[in-house]
């Protein structure tokens, strides 16, 4: 199913032209001989996309002096030749004049950065992590990683913590991400991954897209979405929201904010009364149906319609459809995740795809939508507080054997399970944590209810952060460590279908620049752990990753580097290297579970963890545009993608009574901001909508909750109760802040921070409207 | 009719700018972008249509035909090239003139830019950079066949009317079949469908 870019078997005349450009002109978009230089000295580096978990495939244009100066459409079986703007843009991050080229440090929050060797940023880290450990106790300190690292960087994350540091501390912000996904997947079929390739929804004949804007979060997935369409699938989409996708579904199920698993046990409730369920399927390979059935009876449309506020006649509608077509996929995102029942919504959808046998067949199945470029792989290999390397669990006495070993250490010296996330900011409140390393993560604009984090982050005595511009949260640190961005190291990632896929170095990082691979490895080697951390580059790390996820459900043992780069990516588990991988699971209708079965679990719907009042009425949702790319810190920096989407704005109903650019004050129980209104009728009247990727005082986190799913552990994003009202004057409406370290430089000006309203339904189309 | 050409089909638009980015990195006039999106239905829809150089056909490029430097070159190929830079002043009777608001000024160069359908890249044989990365494929580049292939029953449109005055294209747009009667986006009716007179 993977494919190699095909014009590497084109036959080439060298007399022709010289190799690398010209001849992939000459040959239609292929370049035949990369790496190598045309006459111009212009090179083509194939890599992927940094930003999201489609991981487009690309190449880098690479000037005769060595530096990344431009993007060229890449063949890859992913994407074929397709780019969003955000993946179009981003090789402007590289030579970006904000770029951190020194080490910053600082004694207190109150002075001044000032630029410090390497060797003084590195010995005040470790003498910090000394001193606080040594007062307070290891797990005083603690780590968070994040999901836009290559896999081997993340592998070292959680091998740094648990054997440098001997904290249990550390997580990572795909936290934030897919987890309720993941642990819906895990709960359901023992394995934590899509069960499908993207390839597969060409081949279906009804879609069904749960709480995913796919048009703005996933864009270049679309093709595959019309590509179903060509063939005559159906397309359901439910969504609080008329995203560019809702607009041309046969039905578009509008529901309100946190009320998906009482839609979806309706669906099945339907499925079940009409006799759509596929019985021979459920007895021989699933257990748990006597009870989900007997649970979702309890849901007739009724009673769902009424606490969805969507027609009964809709959810007859889909379940008839999804059940009644010949193959059905299910593919969900952050909307349904994104919840205090996070994993509960995702096992909702899970039944109903199972009930109805639509799992492990090509053109049938589910799949979530990874938010991160790496959210996928992010977590595979000990990055999450409860994971070891290949999935293993922290808690499984057996897992753990297996890791000391590899690792060399007693398992004695292995720390248990640590908190998430969120959890970690309140232990930074409550003084349980008191110093801290970020890598690559911006919580400061990505995690809900602002006032706590900033609250926690400031009552850390120590803190450093990796990064190569200087984030929100960087800028509240002590210490920054200015490492590479991805195209200046080699590594993989694991997309939304769990296809691994190779990242390659094109340029030579700036002069003072390092790699997180190496800053980690110089941290544990003054920690004392050298011996455990020889690595030299990415690929002695991942040669390890291979071996310690050998065995597990995670497996890439049998993935190399020269096998992706060969095949265009793998998707795991592959045991062996002579594995092709496996891009469908359960194809033998076995799931991962040891006695092989799908376990079906029981989903009661319950309310938001924010009550609704007559104070707050209304419901705050919040999401992506297809400009920005999570927190903004690199999105926020390069010019187009401003221009594009200069600012954050609030969506409602007309119903309010106001008019387009009006500002709109929206409350909620943790504070208050001004947006400018845009006026739609492609939201619900109940429900508001607010993009998250700007820091205060245009934040939409410092507006969200953070309540946690009990089992995944994922903030409440996707709604809490709010009001809105008039706010008396348009100057009341915050330019957002220029991002910290911004040097505004012709290419990449920040031009249009004033108030000014969007002008478009998604809040697009300020630029090039002349 | 029309040989390899871009077809628009604003039913797959999903707003993402992707080509007004794209459009910018095209060697020929790298960082200025050529196309812009237009929302027809504010308010109400996230509908989203993207506006490229309709490379008129007959009669031949309004925009050449009232140009007074003769700057503008139509290539045997059908694709109405950008303004000459060595004859263009900049006066802006192309703006005035193109019927689908294409060509911009730049004010301080005094120079005239628009599509010239990356005449980089399909020279040789490449897609215009536009069409290459639209996600959706709402910008097509091929022949109508590669398309109907591609995309069965779909019905295209490359002639416009303008009050009593008709314009065909060398670029074409994609048309609800059963809705022929409909205006396409920008209030234009559809005259002929497929090359069939529908009026
Ligand atoms: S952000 Fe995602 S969709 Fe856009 S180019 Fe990058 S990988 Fe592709
Ligand atoms: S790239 Fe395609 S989908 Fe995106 S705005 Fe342009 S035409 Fe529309």
């Amino acid at each position: 199913m993977t494919a190699t870019d095909p014009a590497r078997a084109l036959p080439l005349d060298p007399s022709l032209a010289p190799p690398g450009t010209r001849n992939f002109r000459d040959a239609g978009g292929i370049p035949a001989d990369r790496w190598h230089a045309d006459q111009n000295g212009e090179t083509l580096v194939p890599t992927h996309c940094c930003f999201c978990g489609v991981q487009c495939g690309m190449y880098l244009r690479v000037d005769r002096g060595g530096k990344v100066f431009g993007v060229e459409p890449r063949n890859h079986d992913i994407n074929r030749m397709r780019l969003c703007p955000k993946g179009i843009n981003a090789y402007q991050q590289v030579n970006h004049p904000d770029r951190l080229t020194a080490p910053l440090m600082r004694r207190n929050r109150d002075e001044e950065f000032r630029e410090v060797s390497w060797d003084e940023a590195l010995d005040h880290t470790v003498a910090e992590i000394r001193r606080i450990q040594g007062e307070y106790g290891n797990d005083a300190f603690g780590l968070l990683g994040g999901a836009s690292l290559f896999s081997e960087k993340t592998y070292l994350v959680g091998k740094f913590a648990r054997v440098a540091l001997k904290s249990r501390h550390v997580d990572y912000n795909g936290r934030l991400c897919m987890v309720s996904a993941a642990g819906a997947n895990k709960l359901a079929f023992g394995i934590d991954r899509a069960g499908n390739p993207f390839s597969d929804i060409l081949l279906t004949d009804c879609l069904l897209i749960a709480g995913s804007n796919v048009g703005e979060c996933f864009p270049v997935m679309t093709q595959y979405l019309w590509g179903a369409r060509d063939r005559g699938a159906t397309l359901i989409v439910v969504d609080p929201r008329e995203t560019a996708i809702a607009r041309t579904a046969d039905v578009h199920v509008a529901l309100k904010p946190g009320t998906d698993s009482a839609f979806f046990n309706a669906v099945l409730h339907v499925v079940v009364a009409e006799g759509l369920t596929d019985e021979a399927y459920l007895a021989a390979h699933t257990t748990g149906w006597e009870e989900v059935k007997a649970t979702v009876a309890a849901y007739p449309p009724a009673r769902s319609a009424e606490i969805c506020g969507v027609p009964e006649q809709q959810i007859v509608q889909v379940a008839r459809m999804f059940a009644g077509a010949g193959k059905s996929m299910a593919w969900h995102a952050r909307g349904v995740e994104h919840h205090s029942q996070g994993v509960e919504n995702c096992l909702s959808i899970i039944n109903l795809c199972v009930a109805t046998g639509n799992i492990g067949k090509p053109g049938a199945g589910y799949g979530t939508i990874t938010g991160q470029g790496n959210g996928q792989g992010g977590r595979e290999h000990g990055q999450k507080s409860d994971l070891l390397p290949g999935g293993r669990s922290i808690t499984n006495p057996e897992h753990r054997r297996q890791i000391c070993e590899i690792w060399g250490i007693d398992e004695t010296e292995l720390p248990p399970a640590g908190t998430s996330m969120m959890e970690m900011v309140w232990q930074m409140q409550r003084k349980e944590i008191r110093g801290l390393v970020g890598i690559c993560n911006n919580p400061f604009v990505s995690l809900p209810n602002y006032a706590t984090v900033k609250d926690g982050y400031d009552t850390l005595e120590f803190h450093a952060q990796f990064d190569f511009f200087l984030s929100e949260t960087a800028a509240n640190a002590h210490v920054v460590f200015p490492v590479t961005v991805w195209a200046e190291d080699d590594g993989v990632m694991a997309n939304a279908e769990a296809r691994v896929v190779k990242h390659n170095k094109a340029q030579e990082p700036p002069a003072g620049v390092r790699t997180d691979t190496w800053v980690i490895c110089e941290l544990a080697r003054r920690l004392g752990a050298g011996d455990k951390f020889a690595f030299p580059d990415s690929r002695s790390v991942f040669e390890e990753l291979r071996v310690a996820s050998a065995g597990t459900v995670n497996d890439y043992y049998g993935i190399t580097y020269e096998r992706l780069e060969e095949t265009g990516g793998i998707a795991w588990p592959c045991p062996t290297t002579e594995h092709p991988g496996t891009p469908r699971l359960f194809e033998d209708g076995r799931s991962y579970h040891p006695d092989g079965k799908i376990h079906l679990q029981v989903v009661e719907w319950h309310p938001p963890m924010d009550p609704y009042s007559e104070e707050y009425p209304l419901s705050l949702t919040t999401g992506r545009t297809v400009a920005h790319f999570l927190s903004g810190n690199q999105t926020r920096r390069l010019g187009a993608l401003v221009e594009q989407t200069p600012r954050p704005w609030v969506e409602v109903h007309p119903s309010h009574g106001f008019r387009n650019g009006d500002p709109v004050r929206v409350v909620t129980r943790r504070g208050s901001e001004v947006f400018p209104a845009l006026v739609t009728e492609a939201i619900r009247p109940d429900t508001v909508f607010v993009p998250y990727h700007w820091p205060v005082p245009t934040a939409a986190n410092a507006l969200t909750i953070d309540a946690l799913d009990p089992r995944s552990k994922i903030p409440e994003y996707k709604v809490c109760a709010a009001r809105i009202e008039a706010a008396p004057r348009i100057d009341e409406v915050p330019a957002p802040p220029t991002a910290p370290g911004h040097q505004a430089y012709p290419e990449t000006q920040v031009s249009r921070t004033d108030p000014l309203p969007p002008t478009s339904p998604q809040g697009r189309g300020t630029a090039e409207r002349s | 009719m029309m040989g390899r050409t871009i077809f628009i089909d604003p039913g797959r638009c999903i707003g993402c700018q992707a080509c007004v980015s794209a459009c910018r990195e095209c060697d020929s006039h790298r960082g200025k972008s050529m196309i812009h999106l237009d929302y027809p239905d504010e308010g109400r829809s996230v509908a989203s249509l993207p506006t490229v150089c309709m490379h008129c056909e007959d009669p031949v490029a309004p925009c050449a035909e009232v140009c007074p430097a003769d700057a503008i070159l139509v290539t045997a190929d059908g694709v109405v090239q950008q303004a000459d830079t060595t004859r263009c002043i900049g006066c802006a009777n192309c703006v005035n003139a193109c019927p689908f608001g294409v060509p911009k000024i730049d004010l301080q160069a005094k120079l005239q830019m628009k599509c010239n359908l990356c005449y980089d890249r399909t020279a040789y044989g490449l897609a215009p950079m536009c069409a290459t990365v639209c996600p959706t494929g709402a910008l097509f580049y091929g022949t109508l066949e590669e398309l109907q292939t591609e995309r069965p029953g779909v019905q295209v449109a490359d002639s416009f009317t303008f009050g009593s005055t008709t314009v065909s294209t060398g670029v074409a747009m994609v048309v609800p079949a059963d809705k022929v009667q409909w205006p396409v986006p920008g209030g234009l009716p559809v005259v002929e469908i497929n090359g069939k007179d529908v009026r």
